[in-house]
């Protein structure tokens, strides 16, 4: 009975904070999907946002090209990480942690100003195309990469290798040393040892850092915007653009579900092999 | 020989990828600094010109001001409804635990774009005007996962039993709650604050569908950038805020050696 009235007590903020300000929303949200215009009432319902949806192949194939820029800039992050963690775990002692941090750095530094930062490297007056003529290698600034697809990956790449290289860090260093040794003593060249017990005990660690990077670039707009330009827009573009300028409510809403329910899906599957949400109770 | 190789080969690596992610930053300070509009090399002179315009730049200083408020209690918010549930989570087992956990923890996963729709679209269908309140709000519901998953975490790595000796010494809950439970996660308090603050004050996604007329600084930067007359004074925001952040976080790092430390103490 206590015991009731302080959980009671300690639930019912957070319970009705997050009932409100967050499942709330998404319920209106699905409510709008079936309005008729932005302004004015929700009845009658109508499936015209859905038709116009399911009539539109650029949003379907938007939100497929989007996905693809996703794997793709999970998968290099992971890759370009990869090496530098086995290196700080395998072959640097005890400085580990400090050469961990001065790489992760950047991280905390503002999302926006990393993109910033590309956006002037690869800007057509730019620092890359200035090496490039500098190097007598192209005759003019040309807008090689700013604005396109490429930009937009090799912005987020670098903004995702410091999340990548975290989990893989922590993978990596929980792999006991004597497990390599026992390889080695069995016979197994460094190859192997590799290939059949380091990749595949850090395989946890290349799971969640490909689900952290995979999952919020699925919903990236910010730098698409910034670098992408006509070419690099992504999916997020199509919803930002519905609220922010087309003014188009119910079909961005109807938008922002399908990439609801994607990511949500994404998230279950692989929640089945990595539950990110397990706290053991100790009473 | 093999493995000194590989070291060497790792060292170069780690060099080259350093450089990779810490040269576009320092090329933001470096501009900040720079006599000339334009962001190209050669570089044309040193000034303090920018900086000086920085703290005449009323709109911006405003920005800051609105995204200092926007973190402060928006974090101070999110570490007390999330520290209630870490408790409820670490101490009991209750019928929908895992429902609340599982809702509770979507925000983790869930798109910026699509939160701040939500969250415009309940906004204008109650009627609620757009100021930094609804940032605060949005910034809440992001952060309230972290502050549960970390502090949660510290609990469970404490037994219960500190809590019981307490109560058998003749402590109320309560008491044993402000005297015994919230010192143990102080700590973890003050690290799950910090990353609210430090996400709440660089947010921008959320921020942009949520600001009415009161911009916070991110949304003032971003709308800076279409106009390349301005970049320098971006810029040079952008290295003041680097600097600041920086600054945070060595004094958040020396606030967890000192924490390490003293529990060390606490074990000899």
């Amino acid at each position: 009975m206590e015991n009731k009235r302080r959980l009671f007590f300690l639930m019912t903020p957070p319970s009705i904070w997050l009932l409100v300000f967050f499942m709330a929303p998404l319920l209106i949200m699905v409510l709008y999907t079936f309005k008729e215009s932005t302004f004015g009432s929700f009845l009658p319902f109508t499936w015209e946002n859905y038709e116009q949806f399911a009539q539109t192949p650029s949003f379907f194939r938007l939100l497929l090209d989007s996905s693809w820029l996703a794997l793709l800039t999970a998968a290099l992050s992971i890759l370009l990480a990869f090496p530098v963690a086995y290196y700080l775990v395998f072959y640097t002692g005890a400085r580990r942690i400090t050469l961990l941090t001065l790489l992760i750095l950047p991280a905390w530094t503002s999302f926006l100003l990393r993109v910033l930062a590309w956006k002037v490297i690869l800007g057509s007056n730019g620092l890359l195309n200035q090496g490039l003529i500098g190097l007598g290698l192209i005759q003019e600034g040309v807008p090689l990469l700013l604005y396109s697809k490429a930009a937009v990956l090799i912005t987020l790449v670098y903004v995702w290798i410091p999340f990548a290289a975290l989990p893989l860090f922590a993978a990596m260093e929980r792999i006991d040393p004597r497990l390599h040794e026992a390889a080695q003593d069995l016979g197994a060249s460094p190859g192997q040892t590799f290939w059949r017990v380091t990749l595949p005990l850090t395989m946890p660690g290349i799971a969640s850092g490909f689900f952290f990077v995979f999952i919020p670039t699925l919903g990236e707009w910010v730098t698409p915007s910034l670098v992408g330009g006509v070419d690099g827009i992504m999916y997020g573009n199509l919803i930002q653009d519905q609220f922010a300028r087309a003014l188009n409510w119910p079909l961005g809403a109807l938008l922002s579900m399908v990439l609801l329910v994607l990511v949500a899906t994404f998230s279950y599957i692989f929640n089945k092999f990595i539950p990110i949400t397990e706290v053991p109770v100790s009473t | 020989m093999k493995r000194q190789t590989g070291k060497w080969i790792g060292l170069v690596y780690y060099i080259a990828l350093l450089i990779f992610l810490q040269l576009p930053i320092l090329l933001l300070i470096i501009f900040s600094f720079n006599d000339s509009v334009l962001l190209v090399f050669p570089l044309k002179g040193f000034t303090l010109e920018w900086y000086r315009q920085l703290l005449s730049a009323t709109e911006l200083l405003n920005a800051a001001k609105n995204s200092l408020i926007i973190g402060l209690v928006s974090s101070i918010v999110a570490t007390g409804l999330g520290t209630m549930a870490a408790i409820a989570i670490a101490r009991y087992k209750f019928p929908g635990r895992e429902l609340f956990l599982n809702m509770s923890t979507l925000p983790l996963v869930i798109p910026y774009v699509v939160l701040g729709v939500a969250l415009l679209i309940l906004f204008q269908a109650l009627g609620i005007g757009l100021s930094i309140w609804t940032i605060m709000i949005g910034h809440t519901i992001v952060n309230i996962p972290y502050v549960m998953l970390i502090v949660a975490a510290r609990l469970s790595g404490f037994a219960n039993n500190l809590e019981e000796a307490a109560m058998d010494l003749g402590a109320t809950y309560w008491g044993t709650l402000m005297r015994v439970t919230l010192p143990i996660s102080a700590p973890a308090l003050v690290a799950a604050f910090l990353s609210s603050f430090t996400l709440s004050f660089d947010e921008f996604s959320l921020a942009f569908f949520l600001a009415g007329t009161q911009n916070t600084l991110p949304v003032y930067l971003y709308s800076q950038l279409r106009f390349p007359n301005r970049l320098p004074l971006a810029i040079t925001t952008a290295a003041v805020v680097i600097l600041i952040s920086l600054g945070i976080l060595l004094i958040s790092e020396w606030l967890r050696r000192i924490g390490a430390d003293r529990a060390l103490k606490a074990e000899s």
